[in-house]
């Protein structure tokens, strides 16, 4: 147990400074909700309609920038080597390494959701919701995203591999996920979105860390 | 049914006493490396393993690590299951050793230390014995060559496992510390530890040869 702390801990400071960490995927989502009106128009009425649903796939985008580094340098500089010697299961070893990751770019992208959907037009209510949405994605992101780390090791250019792979397993939380918000911008009833969302972070966080232990084993190989 | 012997200090858990290669084959990439090629080593026994680059040195050390598979044979570790020697009975020192250029020499040798098992006094016991103390709160991209791998091998130390693999372990480190890792081996082979070691020069202790063709 003290082991999978101290894990934990490692990762996510790794994960702090990789590569600017969470800074550089705070400031590309900032980025990408400031574009949206540029190319949108900037009619209040027109923005407040799509704010929620554009906030939302920001963040997905986003939350792909760090994930290429989440096992290429470990598996670069053989730290993935010695992660594999020991009595903890590579499964736990992956699982805690996506907790870190979340910890260090899930987060920081939550508390910038609200925020986000606020500025486009959304209405106030909705902050505490985009957060728990987003908090609850970045989950699912971070362990769907590992997969497609894992499996891109060893490729050139990994991270567009990552992030081709991945794609298509965001698009449930994206799903689940807008629709909660959409539902909720509407005055429809939101939980049957929201709990569809748990529920796809909660299958990536069981069925991930296996795919990632074998993806990886594969590529120590 | 899992047997555990003990040998004279207490190492971690499955504790290896033999290192027995069977008629072993690799293919890397469609080339085959090498096959037929069979060890056994005891207790106390060093192997230093040769040939020219690219016969296929680190790839056994990584077979013997379970990262590699083998084409043909068997790897085994005497009466400790395969698993369990591979999850805390061995441990392997090379090129890449996994330290991160960005955190400090002490946070590396605390985490891996506490990852292989072993405690904080164990670690600065190491520090102490390679010298490391001055370079600990150092980040590790600051350290030269020979330091790294001295900060490397004081995983070996701190957290004691049976089985040694140590791939090139003397060629970034200079005269004086090729020296003392040779007492360093003796006394792990005096414990009832084994050494499997990929080389170029001879070590500085008794081994018995296996030479790879080219």
């Amino acid at each position: 147990m003290s082991r999978l702390l101290a894990l934990l801990g490692r990762e996510t400071a790794l994960a702090w400074g990789r590569g600017g960490g969470p800074l550089v995927a705070v400031g590309f989502y900032a980025g990408v909700t400031t574009f949206l009106p540029l190319a949108i128009g900037s009619e209040p009425a027109r923005l407040a309609a799509i704010a929620p649903g554009a906030a939302w796939v920001a963040l997905a985008l986003a939350s792909l920038l760090s994930l290429e580094r989440l096992f290429e340098r470990d598996y670069e500089d053989g730290a993935l080597d010695q992660l594999f010697l020991s009595p903890v299961p590579l499964e736990l070893t992956c699982l805690v390494k996506c907790l870190g990751q979340w910890l260090a770019n899930g987060a920081p992208l939550a508390l910038a959701a609200p925020v986000a959907a606020i500025s486009l037009g959304a209405k106030p209510e909705l902050g505490p919701l985009a957060f728990a949405c987003a908090l609850l994605g970045g989950l699912a992101f971070a362990f769907v995203g590992g997969i497609g780390a894992a499996l891109s090791l060893g490729a050139r250019r990994g991270g567009l591999l990552t992030a081709v792979i991945v794609l298509p397993l965001f698009v449930p939380p994206v799903i689940f996920g807008g629709g909660a918000l959409d539902a909720f911008a509407g005055g429809l009833p939101w939980t049957g979105g929201f709990a569809l969302l748990g529920a796809y972070a909660l299958g990536a966080i069981a069925v991930g860390p296996i795919a990632m232990a074998a993806a990886c084993r594969n590529a120590l190989s | 049914m899992r047997r555990r012997t003990r040998v004279g200090k207490s190492w971690g858990d499955g504790v290896i006493t033999q290192l027995v290669l069977e008629d072993t084959a690799i293919r890397r990439g469609g080339r085959l490396l090498f096959e037929g090629v069979s060890l056994e080593l005891r207790a106390g026994q060093a192997c230093a393993l040769t040939g020219p680059n690219g016969s296929g040195k680190t790839s056994l050390l990584r077979a013997v690590a379970g990262f590699v598979r083998l084409e043909a044979g068997a790897i085994r570790f005497g009466a400790v299951e395969a698993e369990e020697a591979r999850g805390g009975g061995l441990h392997i020192v090379g090129h890449a050793d996994g330290l991160k250029p960005a955190r400090t020499a002490a946070e590396e040798l605390a985490f891996w230390t506490g990852w292989c098992g072993g405690t904080e006094a164990s670690a600065r016991a190491a520090a102490e014995t390679l010298e490391l103390q001055t370079l600990l709160p150092l980040e590790v991209r600051r350290l030269s060559a020979g330091q790294r791998r001295r900060l490397a091998m004081a995983r070996l130390l701190a957290a004691p496992r049976a089985l040694w693999l140590l791939d090139e372990p003397l060629s970034p480190l200079d005269a004086r510390w090729r020296e003392a890792f040779g007492g360093l081996m003796r006394r792990h082979l005096d414990g009832g530890g084994l050494i499997l070691a990929a080389v170029h020069d001879p070590l500085p202790i008794p081994t018995v040869g296996l030479d790879l063709p080219a």
